[in-house]
């Protein structure tokens, strides 16, 4: 795939006098218009397209907000209701951006299920993947300074409370977690000051991502893709120009993406909100319940295992140390995935036993997100500390054991074998427009 | 290469002392950009509080303000005193008296938790050690939790009639803050 040169010809003498001083044109027609694609992509592989689209949404809805917001803990909560009710379309800005969020992570679950269940993360791809964990970080803290903005009591008590995990650091070594938090804080609590920074910083991630995004797609178009067999493409004939082929796909898959997005923003805008959100922070009352966002209630839920035992082991003093440790490399041991997995079959579509384990994991991950949004107590704890267990076992038990004891099912030769049977070998009729010449 | 420099030491000195300067100077301006993000000066003032406990009757219990923080002030009843003067220590996960009052670690007996003489008088820095929830146990219908004191609704840890941590995710007892009794009835904290 890198060595993949990009057949751009310009025609007008604009675009020659351009194409001999900076090639743009050609580098994108060679990117995004001719480059190779597995035939055999599914729909499973539409997510990249419209994470770049959320990205971008965000971006520029935020961007818009930003010129109607004010990060002050006087005037911050008004602002947001003077978005909503007086700035022309600001509830519909609001609405896109604050329900945008939450698009964003469903599409990027389902991203990084799709590459765990079709192997995406094993060789050659290891780059690529590490590089698509950072994005998930990135886009959680940034997600998490964001939900500040609104200054409301979800806002402030939420911040409070995952600003303290780094308090955690104090059971290592006295000061260092409360020194780091009161940095973090600009004082001895959350206040203005804190809302002033994270407003900065929530402003500038965005960008990091960005950058870190183009890392990740350059990764992609070295190694190329993966595809439903986890095959490596072994001729032309096994691919089509990703225009129009893989573009007219991701444009169904974004259509349909867009109307449930569509329908959250317009009919149910504060359906993945809570309702504590609006009532005004106040440093003096913790809600009775507090709860993240949706997409951080499986980590929560984590963070929330370890109480003063786990599974019936005392852990005393350490329960919170561990619990913030458990909750940060429930995210981090995705990187590791690589090296955990032992199977040198790509896709689970060969693999019966680790297709059993990746659907259990997945009911894990939606548990501990049940769990998450529920009390800390009683039967609750204990269960989220089974399914706890469970998630960590994927990784550190069902990858590096499964490899070794799984016979996986009969690959095929090829993608082509795959797709067309054993005997075929020519070009599928709807192929016919890819250039031969390649 | 070397053969050709007449005196190497003399430029390795000169490489050495060069990155030297270039690494304390990029300290030296990083210093400032983290630095800014630490509470200033006037966060620091240690505004301290004047309050009147006159009106505070046996077993209620009020909350004040310190450096942004809720500062919990209850008047113990006698039962509440000794359940908390019985306690082992080798019952509390956390043994130390975590008292800025005291010097140095003191064990975390009631006595170290409040001031000689005012043994009723319980002042705790109102954050649960967990992760920064304002616990219940304030106000008279509040649930206080296993121990009678304190409980933090946020992951459930409980705290006792001296505001030490008995049981929950919560690593520490309560902070007691500094604080003298100016008047027999009016205390001073900060």
């Amino acid at each position: 795939m890198s060595g993949h040169s990009s057949s751009y010809q310009p025609t007008s003498r604009w675009g020659k006098w351009w194409d001999e001083r900076l090639p743009v044109a050609r580098m994108m027609h060679g990117q995004f218009v001719d480059f190779p694609t597995p035939r055999n992509l599914n729909y499973m592989w539409t997510f990249g397209g419209i994470l770049m689209f959320c990205l971008v949404a965000q971006i520029v809805t935020g961007i818009v907000l930003a010129m109607h917001y004010q990060p002050s803990d006087t005037a911050a909560f008004n602002s947001i209701e003077h978005i909503r009710r007086d700035v022309n379309y600001g509830w519909m800005l609001r609405s896109f951006h604050a329900v945008g969020a939450s698009m964003f992570f469903i599409a990027v679950f389902l991203h990084i299920f799709r590459g765990l269940y079709y192997g995406s993360y094993k060789a050659p791809r290891e780059v690529l993947w590490i590089l698509g964990v950072i994005i998930l970080l990135v886009m959680m803290a940034t997600a998490f300074l964001g939900y500040t903005l609104p200054w409301g009591q979800m806002s402030f008590w939420g911040v409070t409370v995952i600003t303290n995990l780094f308090s955690a650091l104090d059971t290592i070594w006295d000061g260092l977690g409360t020194g780091i938090v009161e940095w973090l804080w600009g004082g001895y609590s959350v206040s203005g000051v804190t809302l002033n920074r994270f407003f900065s910083l929530h402003y500038l991630l965005p960008f990091v991502l960005t950058g870190v995004v183009i890392l990740h797609i350059w990764a992609l178009h070295v190694a190329g893709q993966n595809n439903p067999t986890g095959l490596d493409i072994k001729q032309p004939a096994e691919t089509v120009p990703m225009h129009p082929y893989a573009t007219s796909k991701d444009i169904v898959a974004m259509f349909a993406f867009l109307t449930l997005f569509a329908w959250f923003a317009f009919f149910l805008p504060d359906y993945l909100g809570h309702a504590d959100n609006y009532i005004e922070a106040n440093p003096l009352v913790t809600p009775p319940h507090i709860v993240p966002e949706w997409y951080f209630l499986p980590f929560y839920a984590i963070l929330r295992a370890f109480t003063g035992s786990f599974l019936g082991i005392p852990l005393g003093s350490y329960a919170k140390l561990f619990g913030v440790v458990a909750m940060f490399g429930s995210v981090i041991i995705l990187a590791f995935a690589p090296w955990l997995d032992s199977s040198r079959v790509r896709s689970a579509k060969y693999r019966p036993m680790y297709r059993m384990a990746f659907w259990a994991f997945a009911f894990t991950c939606v548990a501990l997100g049940y769990l998450g949004s529920k009390p800390a107590d009683g039967v609750y704890v204990l269960w989220a500390q089974i399914f706890t267990v469970l998630y960590f076992a994927f990784f550190l038990v069902a990858m590096p054991v499964l490899g070794l004891i799984e016979t996986p099912r009969k690959l095929p030769k090829s993608i082509n074998d795959a797709v067309l049977g054993s005997g075929g070998h020519g070009m599928p009729a709807g192929a016919t427009a890819a250039p031969e010449t390649r | 290469m070397t053969s050709h420099v007449e005196d190497a030491n003399r430029r390795d000195f000169l490489v050495v002392a060069g990155n030297a300067f270039a690494a304390v100077g990029a300290a030296s301006l990083i210093w400032p950009f983290v630095q800014q993000m630490n509470p200033d000066a006037s966060a620091k003032a240690l505004a301290s509080t004047e309050i009147d406990l006159a009106p505070v009757k046996e077993g209620q219990a009020i909350t004040v303000m310190w450096r942004g923080k809720p500062v919990f002030i209850r008047n113990r009843t006698k039962d509440e005193i000794d359940a908390a003067a019985k306690v082992e220590l080798s019952e509390l996960p956390d043994r130390e008296a975590r008292n800025d009052g005291l010097s140095g670690a003191e064990p975390a007996v009631d006595a170290n938790r409040v001031l000689k003489g005012h043994e009723n008088w319980l002042v705790l820095v109102g954050i649960c050690t967990h992760l920064g929830c304002i616990p219940k146990g304030q106000s008279m219908n509040d649930a206080r939790g296993d121990f009678g004191g304190w409980f933090c609704p946020c992951h459930g840890s409980h705290y006792d009639t001296a505001g030490r941590v008995r049981k929950g995710p919560a690593p520490r007892n309560l902070e007691v803050p500094p604080y003298a009794f100016i008047s027999d009835s009016k205390i001073k904290i900060g």
